[in-house]
């Protein structure tokens, strides 16, 4: 009896939350799931992303098709089962149609694999830059308009062998399947230059005690391949310099990023001067860069510079909005309309014109940047090239491209 | 019951090698070969194939003493985890989050007043205070309540968590230490030979050093303290049977409280001693919570000297599996504990009950 009583109880409280809800949702308001890493080793690159999303949100002044727009957070520790279990919240417990994220490679390769389970659910990208997020086995609902971890690369293997003289590179990455794209981004052309790559170190995200790694490096390379984000990369960084590293440093996109740039603590002696590549320049001089600059800088907490984080996810972001405008806001088909909407959109970012490929995946420019001191001593990546509009098979034809293999661990090798 | 058992090995080796030897004998033989085998991979001048097997000589002394020093560390927070398990019965899952506010602590002071020592100082008084507080305040309420105590220390490892990412954001720290201990110094085993003959020596962080010297001083000093003194003899007590030293007149919440305090206090002061070595993130307070689980399930629950054995097994096939097997190295830690409680599930020095 009492069991009874209780769960009537139960029923009449859900249902008198569950009805303002419903009126709200009649007041056109749109709800947006954004999916990043508010835990765990990446989080400072989580709490930026959000900053480039909100940027994009204040942009459209919160309104698109429409409908007024309100973002959801979803919290992931840049493991793939937490990625896919905050997606599934977002899409089976707030019923969201929209998602923005994840954040993370392998992330990004699961929720993929969850998109194709929920076919109605439109899934846009966060930052996630794994090669087969889009490249194999894509899901025909999952969008990037961000470009991918071996595009950042574009350029970098060159320059570091003909205008920096380095012949012979040691790798140190993380072990998932960002960092392997980024390594065979920059392999891609370095290993085609003549260089060679004689040991590759791959390390648990979140580790903390990188001298033994650092110990085992061959002492006879020129320089040394670094892709470790967030905290691994500050923690490989100052133990390298306590170790009196010699070799100069190539960085990957994310290690010589805003959000390991502006780490407390003295990295300054040895960043200075370290080449990498990516999608955004913190010294680009364009009038489009520097708007969006002052608007990030609007969020609460923002950094110097945004980070390739805060731009990726302004990107998705923008994108999401741009093609909810060419809907007016109608997702009443399932979605059908907005995805043929988002697949067909061009548009300019600060970073330039992006578009996107047969697979979903962003086309746009690459920049090639150096670290250097600022004016007032806060480190920053120095505009050396601009790649424009990079594709995801580097230019090569995708045939020749895809027999290069699944990126991997040992995949490319040159020793 | 043992005795048999021990007999029984006994017959069964004294079988397998003619007789003569003890288990205790084979045992000596087997720890002085180990002990000579490593002595002379730190001394000798490593052949070809030796360099071929374990990358290089530089590779794998860093290894060792890397797995050494981040033992001291594990010791450090393992420690007073223990403690507070084998007299309280309480698992205290939020001592992560203890070591994280000791970093996060020992940071803010050592900026503000330029000086390191402070920090540390203020590390261990004021997570000391917190553990205190949070004895009194909340496990004295819950005694004898085992489950509702561990889900109590979940939650407040979880609120600890978020409020330390409110006021501290995400962003990665780094405590500096002094300019007395920082650099290089080289130690006497020769890492490789220049063709002139010129002997290369192993150059190691004197602050890692150092942290494992502190180590190794702490767990002295708590063993001192634990077999030497009368807290420590009332302490023991209540380990072996709570109810009976309460019976005979003594203050147990008193000693529990000092316990508490002392194992809090630990904690915040390997958090600013690690914050230095390494760096402060969100995030660390789980990995050093599950650290310690880990080292004290295969060092035995409640023993100071299983802490010990376990944070050094722990340590040394952390560093040696990153450097080795990279891919594998974190199911190593794993494998450990399971063949630990597989074959004694009361951990290496703990006693069954």
């Amino acid at each position: 009896m009492s069991i009874a009583r209780r769960t009537i109880l139960a029923l009449a409280l859900a249902a008198g939350v569950a009805l303002p809800a419903m009126t709200a949702a009649e007041a056109e308001t749109l709800k947006i799931g954004v999916l990043a890493t508010f835990e765990g080793a990446f989080t400072v690159l989580g709490e930026d992303s959000e900053r480039g999303a909100l940027t994009a949100l204040d942009e459209f002044a919160h309104k698109a098709g429409g409908k007024d727009i309100e973002f959801i957070r979803g919290s992931s520790d840049a493991s793939p089962d937490s990625a896919v279990r905050a997606a599934r919240k977002l899409v089976e417990q707030d019923g969201v149609k929209i998602l923005i994220g994840p954040l993370s490679g392998d992330e990004g390769i699961a929720v993929k694999e969850y998109a194709k389970t929920k076919p109605d659910v439109t899934f846009i990208n966060g930052s996630s830059a794994a090669q087969d997020t889009t490249f194999r086995n894509p899901a025909p609902n999952f969008f990037r308009f961000s470009t991918d971890g071996a595009q950042w690369m574009a350029g970098l293997g060159t320059y570091a062998f003909k205008d920096k003289g380095y012949k012979s590179v040691a790798v140190v990455a993380e072990d998932y399947s960002f960092p392997y794209t980024q390594v065979f981004g920059f392999m891609a052309e370095f290993c085609k230059a003549g260089g060679h790559v004689p040991s590759k170190s791959w390390v648990p995200i979140g580790t903390k005690d990188f001298s033994s790694v650092i110990a085992a490096l061959p002492d006879k390379v020129d320089a040394i391949y670094v892709a470790l984000g967030g905290a691994d990369a500050v923690n490989f960084l100052s133990q390298y310099q306590q170790a009196g590293g010699q070799a100069p440093l190539i960085g990957g996109s994310i290690t010589v990023d805003q959000t390991v740039l502006t780490t407390k603590g003295k990295l300054h002696d040895v960043l200075i001067g370290t080449p990498s590549a990516g999608p955004t320049a913190d010294t680009l001089d364009t009038p489009e860069w520097k708007a969006f600059v002052d608007e990030y800088k609007k969020q609460k907490g923002a950094f110097p510079s945004p980070s390739l984080f805060a731009h990726a996810y302004y990107v998705n972001a923008k994108a999401a909005l741009l093609a909810l405008n060419e809907v007016k806001g109608d997702l009443s088909d399932g979605g059908k309309a907005y995805r043929a909407a988002l697949a067909k959109l061009s548009f300019m970012t600060p970073t330039g014109k992006v578009s996107l490929d047969q697979n979903r995946e962003a086309i746009a420019d690459i920049f090639l940047t150096e670290v250097t001191q600022g004016p007032d001593g806060a480190l920053l990546n120095k505009l050396v090239k601009r790649i424009p509009q990079v594709n995801q098979t580097l230019g090569i034809d995708e045939a020749a491209f895809r027999a290069l293999g699944t990126v991997s661990r040992d995949n490319p090798r040159c020793p | 019951m043992s005795d048999n058992a021990d007999q029984g090995r006994q017959a069964l080796i004294g079988s397998g090698t003619g007789g003569g030897l003890t288990l205790r004998q084979v045992r000596t033989l087997f720890w002085l070969i180990v002990a000579a085998a490593l002595a002379w991979l730190f001394i000798a001048r490593w052949p070809e194939w030796l360099d071929g097997l374990l990358i290089s000589k530089k590779a794998f002394l860093s290894a060792i003493l890397n797995g050494l020093t981040l033992a001291g560390l594990y010791f450090l927070v393992a420690s007073g985890f223990t403690l507070v398990f084998g007299l309280m019965r309480n698992v205290n899952l939020a001592h992560g989050s203890l070591y994280l506010l000791g970093a996060y602590i020992g940071y803010e002071v050592a900026t503000v007043t330029g000086v390191w020592l402070l920090g540390v100082a203020a590390g261990f008084v004021v997570l000391a205070v917190v553990g205190l507080v949070m004895q009194i305040l909340i496990f004295r309420r819950l005694e004898g309540d085992d489950l509702r105590q561990t889900l109590v220390t979940i939650g407040i490892s979880i609120v600890a968590a978020d409020l330390m990412l409110a006021v501290w954001s995400g962003s990665t720290y780094q405590i500096s230490p002094p300019d007395w201990l920082q650099g290089a110094v080289k130690l006497p085993f020769a890492t490789a030979y220049r063709s002139n003959g010129s002997v290369i020596y192993l150059t190691y962080p004197f602050y890692r050093l150092v942290v494992f010297a502190a180590a190794v001083a702490i767990g002295l000093g708590l063993w001192l303290m634990l077999n030497r003194t009368r807290i420590g003899m009332m302490i023991r007590a209540g380990v072996d049977d709570r109810a009976m030293l309460a019976a005979s007149g003594k203050n147990v919440h008193l000693i529990f409280a000092t316990v508490f305090a002392i194992g809090a206090g630990l904690a915040g002061f390997a958090g600013v001693v690690g914050g230095s070595a390494l760096s402060v993130a969100p995030g660390e307070d789980v990995r050093y919570l599950l650290a310690s689980l880990v080292v004290v399930i295969v060092g035995g629950m409640g023993s100071v000297t299983g802490a010990a054995i376990g944070a050094l097994i722990i340590g040394l096939s952390e560093q040696i599996g990153l450097v080795y097997f990279p891919t594998y190295g974190v199911v190593l830690t794993f494998v450990i504990m399971v063949v630990t409680l597989s074959i004694r599930p009361q951990g290496l020095m703990g006693r069954a009950r």
